[in-house]
């Protein structure tokens, strides 16, 4: 049994709650457990860099400095905004002397001390990197075959400090997800934007990324479509009438990979929240035909 | 929205600092290296909706034509998907220069009005300086009634979609030692970033102007 320090992120008791009931049980099938951080606080996302960059760093921080407490070597981080913003702030703390300095200031300030070498790392990378696919296909319990996916890994996730996985044609969830038997469709979308807030606060131009990826799963073929982020799943899920009046019906699920994994490994849907969801995925007896 | 090819750009309109202004903040510096290739407005997935591509802000930041940046929508509808970051063939964080400059639209109160994107950032800001997290449908409700509150009625399907799924959080989220977080930025009002950012840059409050 591996224990990683787990920082949930705000989405994942909101909105993308989803993520948090499937991936939990998933991991620790695989004998991973994640302790919570204590009292984590929001990461700040996009919206708090555009309003102060190294506030948005010094309120990371603090997360960074409760998880180097808990003695574990590495923190989670599922959604990746949170991933990409907790990385971020470790790279300014190596490489800025400057906003360093005023971090280890103010985490002084509240007994708390961070060296911004801890490890934070997306689910996806520990399940391919550490657990291992063949851990992955021992614990399937019902394969998945005949049902294709469209791999979509959304932007954060690989750009721009990643390093598990390529910039523009990432593969390990494509891995994964074969694991698990699924057909995995050629998807040369899958790190292009969202729309992130934008489907919310500027619909015209958001909600027309989420319809490009959503009409491009279809055409290629695609039941369902995989994320590893609540945001993405949020607007490709959320905004289906929306998008149909606008441009015309494009329904396909959108589900968490942890879902997907959950589903092979035999657990049962409710419990994996598949019911949250705004367009259900089909049952899997009519998609694999065994 | 069409771009601003031909028209005439007068000297009195520089800033001549502001380059580099925006180019002392970590994170910005390669912003005199660029080639104006255009890669950045190729990639971008937004650029169709901005009155001016990426590539043309850059150039704009470099000659010092402040006002047009900052009044820009462009700034505003970077998603931050950072495309254009890791394409860029002279390493320019492109994305963190937009960050920068949508701070100091922020700051000089230079935005469009009824424009949502700022205000919800604030909002955002706001939540999380005050409660250490952030509930998502609040915040959306805030942002709606502070900007184009009309619109909201829009989202009455989706909202009642998500109550119904157990997506719609009923309480405030919030940390239990938010006095702790409030100490933390304190010391960064103490330190007054100036040593960081170049030109006056004041503690930051909250604004309203220009969401009404």
């Amino acid at each position: 049994m591996t224990t990683y320090s787990y920082f949930p992120g705000c989405s994942l008791k909101g909105t993308g709650r989803a993520y948090e009931e499937s991936l939990l049980p998933v991991l620790r099938a695989l004998d991973v457990e994640l302790e919570e951080l204590d009292d984590w606080n929001c990461c700040g996302a996009t919206a708090y860099m555009a309003v102060d960059e190294v506030r948005a760093c010094v309120i990371a921080s603090r997360n960074l400095a409760l998880a180097e407490r808990t003695g574990h070597k590495e923190l989670i981080a599922p959604c990746n905004a949170c991933y990409l913003v907790l990385n971020k702030t470790e790279h300014y703390m190596r490489e800025s002397p400057s906003v360093n300095g005023v971090i280890q200031n103010a985490l002084k300030e509240a007994g708390l001390a961070s060296s911004g070498n801890l490890p934070v790392r997306h689910p996806l990378d520990v399940l391919v990197n550490t657990v291992g696919l063949d851990a992955v296909r021992r614990r399937v319990r019902r394969s998945l075959k005949g049902l294709k996916v469209a791999p979509y890994y959304g932007c954060q996730i690989v750009r721009p400090y990643s390093t598990f996985d390529d910039q523009f044609n990432p593969t390990t969830m494509d891995r994964l997800l074969e694991a698990l038997g699924c057909t995995v469709v050629t998807f040369p979308l899958k790190t292009r934007c969202c729309g992130g807030s934008l489907t919310g606060t500027l619909p015209e131009a958001g909600l027309h990324c989420s319809h490009v990826i959503l009409k491009e799963a279809l055409r290629r073929g695609a039941d369902v479509i995989a994320t590893v982020c609540p945001l993405c799943q949020f607007n490709l899920d959320s905004y289906h009438d929306k998008i149909a009046a606008k441009w015309g019906a494009t329904r396909i699920p959108t589900v968490y990979f942890t879902q997907l994994m959950g589903l092979a490994f035999g657990m049962n849907e409710r419990e994996l929240g598949l019911h949250r969801g705004f367009i259900p995925m089909k049952p899997l007896e009519t998609s694999s035909p065994e | 929205m069409k771009t601003k090819i031909g028209t005439v750009q007068y000297e009195s309109e520089r800033v001549e600092a502001f380059a580099d202004e925006i180019r002392n903040v970590p994170g910005c510096e390669e912003l005199r290296s660029c080639i104006q290739c255009g890669t950045c407005s190729g990639v971008c997935p937004l650029s169709i909706y901005m009155d001016y591509s990426p590539r043309q802000i850059i150039g704009m930041v470099r000659s010092g034509l402040k006002d047009k940046v900052l009044r820009s929508r462009t700034i505003w509808l970077c998603a931050s998907c950072y495309a254009c970051a890791v394409e860029c063939p002279k390493k320019i964080r492109i994305t963190d220069i937009m960050y920068q400059l949508k701070q100091r639209a922020i700051r000089e109160r230079i935005y469009p009005r009824f424009f949502p994107i700022p205000v919800l950032a604030q909002e955002f800001n706001k939540m999380a300086r005050s409660r250490g997290r952030v509930t998502e449908n609040v915040l959306a409700a805030v942002m709606f009634l502070k900007t184009t509150w009309w619109s909201a009625f829009g989202m009455w399907r989706l909202g009642l979609g998500l109550v119904m799924r157990g997506r719609f959080p009923f309480h405030l989220e919030s940390i239990k030692r938010k006095d702790e977080l409030k100490r933390m930025l304190k010391t960064v009002d103490d330190v007054t970033s100036n040593t960081l950012h170049a030109s006056g840059r004041r503690p930051f409050k909250p604004i309203r102007e220009g969401s009404k």
